[in-house]
């Protein structure tokens, strides 16, 4: 305070929450950026002033928009971030969400939030986020020089309606405000004006509470300001509150258009997270080794390169995945990949399996040496990628004679009617997944058991499986007694 | 900890939520959606923040918002996911907030299909975004490279203060593997710069916004002097490179393939080796020209129409011819093609085509 003037009273104080001086103004550093009369300054110092009163300067995080308001970080002293066109209720999503003691504010125009972040601002008040929107709506974009907004009025010209809005063209005045009321999740959207100075005094009341409503824990709400813009506008400040008053409150009406902040359930903090340590159980990532009981060594040398085919439902995929589990806890390297692309929506599916006492180069297996056909069509897809010396095992009474090959070995047999014997034909794939222990003699059974054991969670359908595979063994020397 | 068979995407999302990630935004696409439900199913459980967000273009938002407020944060998408995503990926470059995106790349342009193509490279490796910036680029091979590179890809955002991605296709994303997680579960401190709503972070200010061309133009040198600081920190497999006179270049899949061609193509003698870039950007050019000294020839595969082939021929610089080949739509450069290929080289450039046992008399004799 001056000292020359010993009885001054101060009636008005510049707000706590705003910085002392303008840094971006370098000569000007007690005066904003915004023009005489714009309608930006006198919402600012409503809105520090209410960060004042409530005492949250130091848990406000303030979202700058694009715009003319793009500098507000320069004003308010507290947590800035300053967000890219239209997305600034996206970013008060997370802020706020990673932050939920935080007060997260987003300040937006009209330009930024009813044109590209449309879809922004429409997502947050659906999902009804605690934060406050304060929306700045002049009809027209002003920061790039008077452009057409969606809130600019039918008839008002601008640089890109130069002959007026018209509805046939443009569309309507989009009134953001009536459209998020109708959602359920907001708390309180009301209109204001800075017409006059009654109305100013209600824009003021409104941005104190849309701001109280989030130190509550209550939910979304919107305070949208019809705010003069007498640059753009062309007018002088005291035409442009009249047009406020006399014009756009025509087309948008003053007034609260929904307010459920009595019935509003608090949005709970989080509940605490879990130590750490905790973590890896919750991700279902075991500690420690499961007791398999697989005897060292018992795993002999082997480079299995297997292709599994059929129609999707025949569990080609599980078939796939026991063999692949089985090999890792028999002590060996596996991979595992499944068909991949358009052809996991249509019906037939297959996939790669490699199970090797080596490393693995490649997971694909472009040419097996044991196809595991469960029908035709898998069958002659892929007769021909099988290995000389490889093994074919077709779900089929014979493999069709235009398919069959001298240099590979085959078994063929209708395994879906053995399963349907067992019990179920949804056991075809465990009934040749026996088949094919049994040829290869790879795996010890003790490895395939704890596989099915992870992988199989019904008592029933786990006892079926093992029915199925000691089958599937069994028909293999069956073969071999034929023979 | 014992190892489990576990599906490449599934891998990545456990790898984030150990190295700390608490907060997940993201849009589903084919291949990359495993990613995003496995982070709707673990991210509540470790405490975190999983939101399926209305648009990719907002997903990026939203992590602009989690990264500010100094939260370690990942999305997962797919090309035309990711392309949405640009403009956010400028802001966060420009605002120096660190984040990690995955990349499950499909077929192209457009919408082209889900089927595993390697053509984001151009997209995510020089940046799809307006101006000067670049992001960091992982390209795993395996699932436990899903697993370790992800926790390498948050260390890497924090230290450089930028987004990194993980790039890498749908074969990598939906193949399981054995997986083991080597690190203990961690929580960083919020960052220094971040507003989180407190006194002390109350004068932090995040913005990509440098209104005086000179401020702006010493914003962007300080940038670049960050990523040529990470040049270092490239990273590249060699296999088989000692003495390799065929210089096989390829990242994810196509390495799988690369090893399993040259392991077949050394058994007939002839001397060919693979370069795996394990990131994309840092490009580990100086591999490349290190095996000027022995390399004949250069040839790069990609599932695409040739993208990454430009960093060889640039790292290079026409030193060494460079031979491209490439499949893509959903097809994958065969084993009996790319070995089709190594023949053809060999033949064409004179390579030794001689056994390796014989190699080792003619050495020692
Ligand atoms: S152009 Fe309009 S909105 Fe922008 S600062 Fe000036 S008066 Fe305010």
């Amino acid at each position: 305070m001056r000292e020359d003037v010993a009885d001054f009273t101060i009636a008005h104080e510049k707000a706590q929450s705003f910085y002392a001086s303008y840094e971006r103004k370098g000569e000007l550093q007690h005066q904003t950026h915004y023009c005489p009369g714009c309608g930006h300054g006198v919402i600012h110092k409503m809105l520090a002033r209410a960060i004042d009163e409530m005492g949250i300067q130091d848990r406000t995080i303030l979202i700058s928009p694009v715009g003319c308001s793009v500098f507000a970080y320069y004003y308010f002293d507290v947590g800035n971030i300053q967000a890219a066109h239209g997305r600034a209720p996206a970013v008060a999503t997370a802020a706020k969400r990673s932050r939920p003691h935080s007060v997260v504010i987003s300040y937006q125009g009209d330009g930024d939030l009813s044109a590209i972040g449309s879809g922004e601002i429409l997502h947050a008040a659906n999902r009804g986020e605690n934060i406050t929107v304060i929306f700045v709506n002049n009809a027209i974009y002003s920061m790039t020089g008077g452009q057409a907004a969606p809130t600019t009025l039918i008839g008002q010209k601008s640089t890109t309606t130069p002959c007026g809005r018209s509805a046939a063209n443009e569309g309507y005045p989009l009134r953001v405000s009536e459209m998020l009321a109708t959602l359920e999740a907001p708390v309180y959207i009301e209109r204001v004006g800075l017409g006059d100075n009654k109305q100013i005094a209600q824009a003021a009341r409104a941005i104190k509470r849309g701001v109280e409503n989030q130190v509550k824990g209550l939910g979304f709400s919107l305070i949208e300001v019809l705010s003069p813009c007498p640059t753009i506008w062309k007018m002088s400040a005291v035409d442009a509150q009249r047009w406020v008053r006399d014009v756009m409150e025509k087309t948008y009406p003053l007034g609260v258009l929904c307010d459920r902040t009595k019935e509003a359930r608090v949005h709970a903090m989080p509940a605490a997270a879990p130590p750490l340590e905790e973590l890896p159980r919750l991700l279902d990532i075991p500690e420690d080794d499961p007791a398999v009981d697989v005897p060292e060594g018992a795993a002999k040398a082997v480079d299995l390169q297997v292709r599994v085919a059929g129609f999707g439902g025949q569990g080609v995929l599980l078939l796939g995945e026991v063999l692949a589990e089985a090999g890792l806890d028999a002590g060996l390297e596996v991979s595992w990949l499944p068909s991949y692309g358009p052809e996991m929506r249509s019906g037939t599916s297959n996939c790669h399996v490699r199970i090797s006492n080596e490393t693995i180069d490649s997971p694909m297996v472009s040419s097996p040496n044991m196809l595991i056909a469960m029908n035709e069509p898998s069958l002659r897809k892929f007769v021909a990628t099988v290995r000389p010396g490889g093994w074919i095992l077709y779900n089929g009474d014979a493999i069709p004679a235009d398919c069959v090959r001298s240099d590979v070995h085959e078994l063929s047999i209708p395994f879906t009617h053995v399963a349907d014997e067992i019990g179920d034909a949804r056991i075809t794939n465990m009934v040749m997944l026996g088949a094919l222990l049994e040829i290869t003699g790879a795996l010890p059974q003790a490895s395939v058991d704890s596989a099915l054991k992870r992988l199989v969670k019904s008592a029933r359908w786990y006892e079926l499986d093992e029915r199925a595979l000691e089958r599937g063994r069994e028909i293999y020397c069956g073969s071999l007694a034929v023979i | 900890m014992r190892k489990q068979l576990m599906k490449g995407n599934d891998a990545l999302m456990k790898s984030a939520i150990l190295a700390g990630c608490r907060a997940f935004y993201g849009y589903p696409i084919t291949p990359a959606s495993e990613i995003t439900e496995a982070a709707a199913l673990y991210m509540p459980k470790a405490g975190g923040v999983f939101l399926q967000a209305e648009s990719e273009v907002a997903a990026i938002n939203m992590l602009y918002g989690a990264s500010s407020a100094g939260m370690r944060c990942m999305t997962a998408s797919s090309g035309p996911g990711i392309a949405l995503m640009q403009e956010g990926i400028s802001y966060m470059a420009g605002a120096e907030l660190p984040c990690v995106i995955a990349d499950i790349s499909r077929g192209g342009p457009g919408l082209g299909n889900i089927a595993a193509e390697q053509s984001d490279y151009h997209m995510v490796v020089k940046g799809g975004g307006n101006g000067c910036y670049r992001t960091l680029v992982l390209a795993p091979y395996s699932v436990q490279e899903m697993a370790d590179l992800t926790a390498l890809a948050f260390d890497w955002a924090d230290r450089y203060r930028t987004p990194v991605v993980i790039l890498t296709d749908g074969f990598v994303g939906q193949m399981m593997e054995p997986v083991e997680f080597h690190a203990a579960a961690t929580l960083p401190e919020p960052p220094a710069w971040a507003v989180t709503g407190h006194r002390e972070t109350r004068g932090n200010l995040i913005t990509s916004l440098h209104i005086g061309i000179d401020e702006l133009e010493e914003h962007n040198r300080r940038l670049e002097a960050k990523y040529q600081s990470a040049q270092h920190e490239a990273r590249v497999e060699e296999f088989c490179m000692k003495d390799a006179e065929i210089v096989l270049v390829g990242y994810g899949i196509v390495g799988r393939i690369l090893k399993a061609v040259t392991a077949e193509a050394r058994a007939e003698g002839i001397p060919v080796g693979v370069i795996r870039p394990i990131s994309l950007y840092p490009f580990p050019a100086a591999s490349l020209r290190k095996a000027v000294g022995h390399g004949l020839v250069f040839a790069v595969v990609e599932m695409s129409m040739g993208q990454m082939v430009d960093d060889v021929r640039l790292a290079l610089n026409g030193m060494r011819p460079v031979e491209f080949y490439g499949r893509c739509g959903g097809n994958v450069p065969s084993h009996d093609e790319v070995l089709c290929m190594v023949r053809k080289l060999a033949s064409d450039f004179g390579c030794h085509n001689i056994s390796a046992q014989e190699k080792e008399q003619m050495v020692h004799a």
